[in-house]
């Protein structure tokens, strides 16, 4: 039975307006957030060392993916940043055997073909376009509902949702409820969110 | 109650803003964000853009100042202002940063130097126009009270 905590997000981003951006929406829908500047900070918050990948056990805050304490349930981060871009991160994260399963999306202000299918080639969720919208969000949670069944029980085929809006909202309630994990924190802010939209 | 001319005066004046494209549909996503738990997010958000977008500016300014300019760099400041500017909704000020690159893209100097200039212009008269606004908003109060009878 999936724990019924609350999901968390890490946002990559390094401009400051759209980190604060980024925190709202995913607070908005009901994510837990933590947001970094950079690639190098995204990596180290999962415990993760650019040079040599190994897991760093005595960092309090943080823990391997499936362990309860600071479990990271989606990264969501920029394309365009300093150093480390959203490309290489994604890369690592996927190249590590701890944090391979972890979710990414990408977000970028560019709409360039190459970098969207390239991103999607390396195993992002989603590519969304900047600026993001909430209505966006509602892509989230089904990646991140699939981790959690995929952690807690036995494994499941992967699903892609690609509908938007509404259908979207209505297929999670049922996969939920089919997979016995409580639809409370699922069902109204989705609703919410797409009467707003 | 007063606060019913205030918050018409508001209307009007963020009807302006939008008539005349200074500001574009993500300003009403931003919006769309603001609640009773966080009541002041737009000109939170607002506020971070002028002074996080001031040190752009600035770099733009003095990377004017190197000649043969390095169009690179100057790209490079240019995206992250635009993203800036497009992420709060300023439309006009995003407009500008676009051609800039592409003048920037075009190797092409005086483009370049002209369109800051109109940028600099549209960003300082945004900034007016949204600090008007939000003194407005200040004063005409939550949503909630304008609405309630008296």
């Amino acid at each position: 039975m999936a724990a019924d905590s609350e999901f968390h997000v890490l946002a990559v981003d390094d401009s400051i307006i759209d980190r604060k951006l980024i925190e709202r929406l995913l607070k908005t829908s009901s994510f837990q957030v933590t947001t970094v500047d950079s690639g190098s900070k995204a990596l180290e918050f999962l415990g993760l060392h650019e040079d040599d990948g190994i897991i760093n056990t005595n960092t309090p805050s943080v823990s391997p993916n499936n362990h309860q304490e600071v479990e990271v349930n989606l990264v969501i981060t920029d394309y365009c940043m300093p150093g480390m871009t959203g490309y290489d991160l994604l890369k690592k994260i996927k190249e590590s055997s701890s944090l391979k399963n972890i979710p990414v999306v990408i977000m970028s202000s560019e709409n360039v073909p190459s970098r969207i299918s390239r991103c999607l080639e390396e195993g992002a969720e989603e590519f969304l376009l900047k600026p993001v919208r909430l209505s966006d969000l509602n892509k989230l949670r089904p990646h991140m509902l699939k981790t959690k069944i995929k952690d807690h029980q036995e494994p499941e085929k992967q699903d892609k949702e690609e509908k938007q809006q509404q259908p979207q909202s209505n297929n999670n309630n049922r996969k939920a409820m089919e997979e016995g994990i409580s639809t409370e924190k699922i069902r109204p802010r989705l609703n919410g969110i797409t009467a707003m939209v | 109650m007063e606060r019913n001319p205030m918050r018409r005066q508001l209307q009007v004046m963020r009807k302006s803003l939008f008539d005349q494209g200074y500001l574009d549909e993500q300003f009403v996503q931003l919006e769309e964000l603001q609640d009773d738990a966080n009541p002041n997010f737009v000109e939170e958000v607002v506020t971070l853009y002028f002074r996080d977008s001031a040190r752009l500016i600035l770099n733009i300014e003095q990377a004017l100042e190197r000649k043969p300019f390095d169009f690179n760099k100057l790209d490079g400041y240019m995206h992250q202002f635009k993203g800036s500017s497009s992420s709060i909704g300023a439309k006009r000020v995003k407009a500008e940063s676009t051609l800039f690159r592409e003048y920037c893209k075009s190797g092409n100097g005086e483009g370049c130097m002209r369109t800051f200039q109109q940028l600099k212009k549209e960003y300082a008269t945004l900034r007016k126009k949204l600090e008007a606004y939000f003194q407005v908003a200040r004063q005409a109060g939550p949503m909630e009270t304008a609405c309630r009878p008296k």
